[in-house]
């Protein structure tokens, strides 16, 4: 054991790595001089939109990798030439878990143990530990395959924690998990660091996860662009940052994407009813935000907006203040490396922004589920559901991992027959319904339901024929979808090979050729960087204010914002249902004056008398 | 650290290899694939499939009434490979054969009893030959009947046979020419590919798909060990395979084994390993479920049905493919197992072939090790 | 007529599929080409190469001219000649040696007395087929020497007989006639079940599948839609290798066009009809993969391709009714050898259109009532 006694458990110096293209495409460079300090017992995040290099970062760090240049030094040890050197005391999990599915919770704990020459001694100590900080005790016969997402997570992470690590390395350990969970694995996180001196390097796309970290790394096309403690990325946009209270009766959602195409503006979304405005430059002495060039199309400044308040910036704000000023050309909205071209708001493209205040939704119900139930066997997935969703709305669907979200989603969209109850789309239950009636209606799955191995063009012309567009109008969408989308330069590449981010608009782009009146969106957001996101809510937001109803999953409390109307699930049960300010106000207690969005659902989730049993998932 | 990690070697193993074997046993198309589809093979080829004929449709078309004529008709009555039809026009007979309904015409025309008596008859015989295998062999049979007619005849006349070369034919190993004597034992060499190639090709090339590997990469298991986990278990199904096939044949097809059992079992270990160094070696470098087992498919497992020796006479087909027979294991191993089954432990053959599937077992199991780098891209 | 459009576009993007990734594209087109050749070369009964041992212990005139004969037949080669057979045993114990061949000593006395000379003949029977065949021959060749020997007029001679023997349909015997033919069906089968079981199975393993049901295609069309692409390309590959077996194999083929491509379209049909329900139970491509195979493996072996349907025992040859490759053979054998028209193909059709249908309805019953 000749480690020497360093204070820092990972170097990286000037490390750089490139990818070579398959077939014609050019190389890219995804890691570009990066150096890198993890000092003992710190907790370390890694954060940047997709593509920033945080993924190939881990994996040169973990030697699974080498790197093109640079030096890599792990607890003492020289990556670069002995790339396992430092394996016996690090532990890792992947973003997969690196869990078998087809093994049970205890064999998959037995089988790192073993691997990790974890004695049997060390085990009786360790095992119970591990057991009631996961709660994963009464499932350790369970098939792996069959936890939620939420205790996948957990058993990845014990299953990392069965040695006694010195580094414990996670790589996005938090995508595609329910805040309940998201929250009990950090409060595990911190323990641990405090406790056992434990150093963590994790990297997350949650920017409100990167403030619980004592250090941040923000990352962006495979360079750093700044680190420190959350504070001093917050205080990047310090005094540029402002509440706009909206007047009654005007969504904040609609103000916050109209002040977004503003050149002017890093950043606005709806906040607690307001709206949170990231200003390009910082305030004068008077806290007054500095003045708004007037833009066409833009009336944000107007009338809609009552006060202005400056607040204390979060490190989001601080983030996207660095991402913008990173970006270049600077421009009113980023190309993102996920994204891609700036988008016009519109989804007509030249039509006006519809009066903001005229949008209101209207009454006529285009959704309506009357005590809809599915059982699968003795178990309940759906119980006794009852909404109505009228034109024009956005209507969120949130719950945990398992609390049937997803099985109302496919009964809706006519994937998966109801055990009872009555359900209608636009009229008709899309299950029976003729092919007409799938007419009316788009669908954005979870994961990217692609041809991956066709090109971009050739995906668009399927599914412009899937609706049986011809003619005039068939070459009318796909140039919109072309011109919308930022597609001209990719059409000819295989859909398997463009980045994610671009999948994801492809996606969006199929399900929108035939001008959908309903679009059903199945986590669209789910492990999307921030500025995907906002570019994402910025066109859902247009949409509906052309009158289209949208129904929306997700994980993202703060996207709940962007509802006019959400209900929150739990076991197959409704728990709350309400326009968001009401379902915010579940979550006021004394302690708590002005409740997040996020501590109105764990308040909501945790009063819940069949929580614990909600722990099975499904 | 270091000292530790060599110490706990064969724990690691041993971890490695159960989780391997529940993984295996948990899928229920491993286990199709393992005992099912086996059993299938075993009493299809045992009880179904057969090249021997029997009981061949045939019509006789007696245009001679003569008691010589009746006789003969007899005689193919009497034959277990026979079953005669009395016609009485050669013009119904035929349309029976294209008909499909009778698989050969014998023809006993007017003259037939009237040049017996003169010394010589001459006999019309007619087969369908789309089976053409088939054909021959019926032909030989019919050969076979008249003979023994004419030998009864003479015998019941006392007259002499004395046709100048007589035929004494003497069938070593397989005295009553059985076809299921030699399909059964080849059938080892399907199983055996089956469990061993094609089942392995997808494991490596599964966790890569599910990411699983990239968790394993980062603990101290060495690469290794991680080839030697996934050689146990699939290597204990295959010899549990081996054993069911052997039992069977032995016990309910009666195949004789005239080698020793254990060199039987060494050599079948021996084919084990050369086919699971296959199957891990494309599963290695496909990384990829869909192309592994499309490779798997093509290189292992249709070589060793129709390029083995086990069913097609590797002596018939020519020099080119041939030559491309001598790259497979295949044909060693049925080499092996039909000398083992059927003539015994004859070292001239159990020793070079053996030694080929050694050097085999040693190429592919050390390319696969190499292959396996503890290293994502 | 939006249906109609809407299948086409289908058909389309699954052609496009295949035909645009180089992986499957290589998938479709080369093994099947390679493995007709191979197969075909492999696939005999025939023996062309029969190696022997000489024991000749007459080394007589008689036994020379016997001798000539035997190695005139091209298929017998001699490997070696040894003094007895103890010497023998070795060389076909090694499979060196497929026969032994004895001429005993007294073998120019027994001839030219006029008596009978007993030849021995010791074959190995690893291989029972092979040795079968090897002493038929051996029979020809001994019977035509004996006709050729002037034979003495001796009053108590028994009178022999001698068989004439006519092939119907493959006169010369060739085994390659037999099997070439069927082997189309057996390639085609592979690559037509599994590209349907796959295409589906890929669908659902990448979600594409939740988007297809949510467009307004109806199940049926989306059922068309994936069996006419692998339909389309195991008609184009038992077309190329229609042509291989034909020009390469130089097979006769002596039925009508119509009948041969009839029996492609139909067989073509049952297996995409297989195929779809292998993938309609299955939900990842492994099992899709798998299952197919476990399909076609029987199929294969009980359809008559190797072994005759006529030597199986009563019961497999009733399960054989069910197996849509046993008519394939039994249909493209005639096509080619017999030269059937479609008129006599019936019997062999109406079974293939009927499996075809009930796995395409059942496999259509199946992906409606499938719970996810």
């Amino acid at each position: 054991m000749d480690i020497p006694a360093s204070p820092s458990v990972v170097l990286c110096r000037a490390v750089c790595k490139s990818f070579r293209g398959k077939g014609h495409a050019a190389a890219t460079q995804a890691l570009d001089g990066v150096a890198l300090t993890v000092p003992t017992g710190a907790m370390v995040a890694l954060v940047g939109p997709d593509g920033a290099g945080k993924t190939t970062l881990i994996r040169l760090i973990m030697g699974l990798m080498p790197p093109d240049s640079g030096a890599i030094t792990v607890l003492g040890h020289n990556i670069v030439q002995s790339p396992h050197a430092a394996e016996s005391s690090v532990s890792y999990m992947p973003q997969k878990f690196g869990l078998y599915e087809d093994l049970t919770v205890q064999e998959n704990l037995d089988l790192y143990a073993d691997l990790h020459n974890v004695s049997t001694r060390e085990r009786r100590e360790r095992y119970p530990i591990l057991f009631s900080m996961t709660n994963l005790g009464r499932f350790s016969d369970r098939l792996a395959g069959r936890l939620s997402g939420g205790m996948k997570q957990k058993l990845g992470l014990a299953c990392a924690l069965v040695q006694s690590p010195r580094l414990l390395v996670l790589d996005e350990p938090t995508v595609g998990v329910d805040p309940v969970s998201r929250r009990e694995l950090w409060s595990i996180l911190l323990d641990l660091v405090k406790q056992q001196s434990l150093t963590v390097l994790v990297s997350t796309p949650y920017l409100e996860e990167a403030e619980l970290c004592g250090h941040t790394v923000v990352m962006f096309q495979g360079r750093i662009l700044a680190e420190g403690a959350p504070q001093a990325v917050a205080d990047y946009a310090r005094q540029r940052t402002f509440h706009l209270a909206t007047r009654p009766g005007v969504q904040p959602r609609r103000v916050a994407a109209a002040w977004l195409t503003n050149s002017a503006v890093v950043d606005a979304v709806p906040e607690g009813g307001q709206v949170r405005v990231v200003f390009k430059t910082p305030a004068g002495a008077t806290a007054t935000p500095p003045s708004v060039p007037d833009e066409p199309g833009f009336r944000g400044a107007g009338p809609d907006v009552t006060v202005f308040k400056e607040v204390q910036p979060h490190f989001a704000d601080g983030f996207m203040v660095l991402l913008r000023q990173a970006m270049a050309p600077p421009r009113d909205l980023p190309a993102s490396p996920g994204g891609g071209a700036p988008l016009p708001v519109s989804a007509r493209g030249a039509a006006p922004p519809p009066p903001q205040t005229a949008a209101m939704p209207s009454a006529e119900p285009v959704v309506e589920v009357r005590d809809l139930v599915r059982r699968f066997g003795n178990f309940v997935a759906v119980d006794q559901v009852n909404f109505q969703i009228s034109r024009g709305e956005i209507f969120g669907l949130l719950g945990p991992n398992g609390a049937g979200k997803s099985t109302t989603f496919r009964m809706l969209c006519g994937l998966l027959p109801l055990t009872s109850g009555t359900l209608r789309v636009a009229g008709h239950d899309l299950r029976h319904a003729r092919a007409s009636a799938r007419q009316t209606v788009g669908y954005v799955a979870q994961k990217f339901s692609l041809y991956s191995h066709l090109s971009v063009r050739d995906n668009l012309e399927f599914f412009a024929s899937a609706y049986g567009l011809r003619g005039r109008r068939r070459r009318q969408r796909l140039a919109w979808a072309v011109a919308e989308f930022g597609f001209s330069t990719l059409l000819a590449s295989a859909t398997g090979r463009i980045p994610d981010g671009f999948k994801r608009r492809l996606a969006m782009a199929c399900a929108l050729l035939h001008e959908p009146r309903i679009l059903f969106l199945d986590e669209p957001t789910s492990g999307v960087d921030p500025l995907a996101r906002r570019e994402f809510w910025k066109r859902i937001t247009a949409m509906a204010d052309e009158g289209v109803t949208v129904v929306v999953t997700t994980h993202f409390m703060e996207e709940a914002e962007y509802c006019d109307r959400m209900v929150i699930m739990m076991n197959g049960r409704i728990l709350a249902q309400g326009t968001p300010a009401a379902i915010r106000q579940l979550g006021a207690t004394a302690a708590v004056t002005e409740p997040t969005m996020e501590d109105a659902f764990i308040h909501v989730v945790r009063r819940d008398p069949r929580r614990s049993s909600s722990q099975a998932g499904t | 650290m270091s000292a530790r990690a060599k110490l706990a070697k064969p724990r690691r193993i041993f971890a490695m290899s159960r989780k391997e074997a529940r993984q295996m046993l948990r899928d229920p198309s491993s286990i199709a694939l393992g005992i099912v589809l086996p059993l299938l093979l075993i009493l299809l080829f045992g009880y179904g499939l057969s090249l021997d004929a029997h009981h061949v449709p045939i019509a006789v078309v007696l245009e001679d009434h003569s008691p010589a004529a009746q006789s003969l008709f007899g005689a193919f009555a009497g034959s277990r490979y026979f079953r005669p039809r009395a016609l009485y026009s050669m013009a119904a007979a035929e349309k029976l054969l294209s008909a499909g309904r009778v698989d050969g015409i014998l023809r006993l025309r007017h003259e037939f009893s009237r040049e017996l008596a003169a010394g010589h008859a001459r006999l019309q015989y007619v087969t369908d030959s789309i089976d053409a295998n088939r054909a021959r062999l019926i032909q030989n049979y019919a050969r076979g009947v008249i003979a023994a007619w004419l030998a009864q005849r003479a015998l019941t006349h006392g007259w002499r046979e004395i046709s100048p070369v007589a035929l004494q034919p003497q069938i070593w190993f397989n005295r009553g020419l059985n076809s299921r004597y030699f399909l059964v034992p080849g059938l080892l060499v399907l199983i055996m590919t089956l469990i061993g190639a094609l089942m392995t090709a997808l494991v490596v090339a599964r966790e890569w798909e599910r990411g699983t590997f990239e968790a394993l990469f980062a603990t101290p298991v060495k690469p290794g060990e991680i080839v030697i986990s996934k050689i146990l278990p699939y290597f204990g199904l295959g010899m549990t395979g081996f054993a069911v096939t052997v039992a069977a044949a032995r016990l309910l097809f009666h195949v004789p084994l005239r080698g020793s059992l254990l060199v039987l079992i060494l050599v079948a270990a021996l084919y084990l390993l050369v086919a699971l160094g296959m199957g891990l070696f494309i599963s290695t470098r496909a990384k990829n479920q869909f192309i592994a087992s499309q490779a798997a498919l093509l290189l292992t497992f249709l070589p060793a049905m129709m390029l083995s020796g086990f069913i097609f006479d590797l002596r018939s087909m020519p020099p080119a493919v041939q030559a491309i027979t001598y790259v497979l294991p295949a044909r060693y191993f049925v080499a092996l197992l039909q000398t083992l089954f059927l003539a015994g432990d004859i070292w001239s053959v159990v020793v070079p072939n053996a030694a080929v599937l050694l050097v085999m077992a040693v190429l592919l199991l050390g390319m696969t090790r190499r292959l396996t780098v503890k290293r994502l891209v | 007529m939006n249906g109609f459009w809407r299948i086409l576009a289908l058909i389309r993007k699954e052609l496009g599929a295949i035909i645009k990734d180089p992986r499957s594209r290589f998938v479709v087109v080369i093994p099947p080409l390679v493995q007709m050749i191979v197969f075909g070369y492999a696939g005999t009964f025939d023996l062309t190469h029969v190696p022997y041992v000489l024991i000749d212990q007459s080394r007589s005139r008689e036994s020379l001219q016997f001798l000539s004969r035997l190695d005139g037949s091209g298929v017998l080669t001699r490997i070696g000649q040894v003094d007895n057979i103890q010497q023998a045993r070795p060389l076909l114990d090694s499979r060196r040696a497929l026969l032994i061949v004895q001429i005993p000593r007294h073998f120019q006395r027994e001839i030219l007395l006029g008596r009978s000379a007993d030849l021995q003949v010791i074959a190995d029977g690893r291989n029972s087929n092979t040795a079968a065949l090897a002493i038929g021959y051996l029979n020809q060749i001994v019977s035509r020497f004996n006709s050729s020997i002037p034979r003495r007029p001796a009053a108590s001679a028994p009178p022999s007989v001698s068989l004439r023997i006519r092939s119907w349909f493959n006169p010369d015997l060739l085994s390659r006639w037999q099997i070439t033919p069927a082997i189309i069906g057996l390639i085609t089968m592979i690559a037509v079940m599994i590209l349907t079981a796959m295409s589906v199975a890929r669908e659902r393993e990448q979600g594409t599948f939740d988007q297809l049901l949510v467009t307004p295609f109806t199940p049926l069309e989306i059922m068309l839609g994936k069996v006419a692409p692998p339909i389309l390309i195991g008609l184009a590959q038992s077309a190329a290798i229609f042509l291989i077996v034909r020009y390469w194999f130089q097979v006769p083929y002596y039925g009508s066009a119509g009948a041969i491509a009839l029996c492609f379209v139909l067989f073509i049909i049952a297996s995409a009809g297989l195929g779809l329900l292998v993938s309609s139970i299955s939900s990842t491509m492994q099992q899709a993969l798998l299952g197919s195979f476990a399909v076609v493996m029987p199929c294969a072996l009980l359809s008559g391709l190797a072994t005759p349907i006529a030597n199986m025992p009563r019961a497999v040859r009733d399960i054989t009714l069910l197996n849509p490759m046993r008519y394939d053979v039994q249909a493209v054998r005639e096509a080619f050898l017999q030269g059937a028209t479609v008129r006599q193909l019936w019997p062999e059709f109406i079974p293939m259109a009927l499996i075809a249908l009930v796995s395409l309805l059942t496999a259509s019953w199946l992906f409606r009532h499938r719970v996810t």
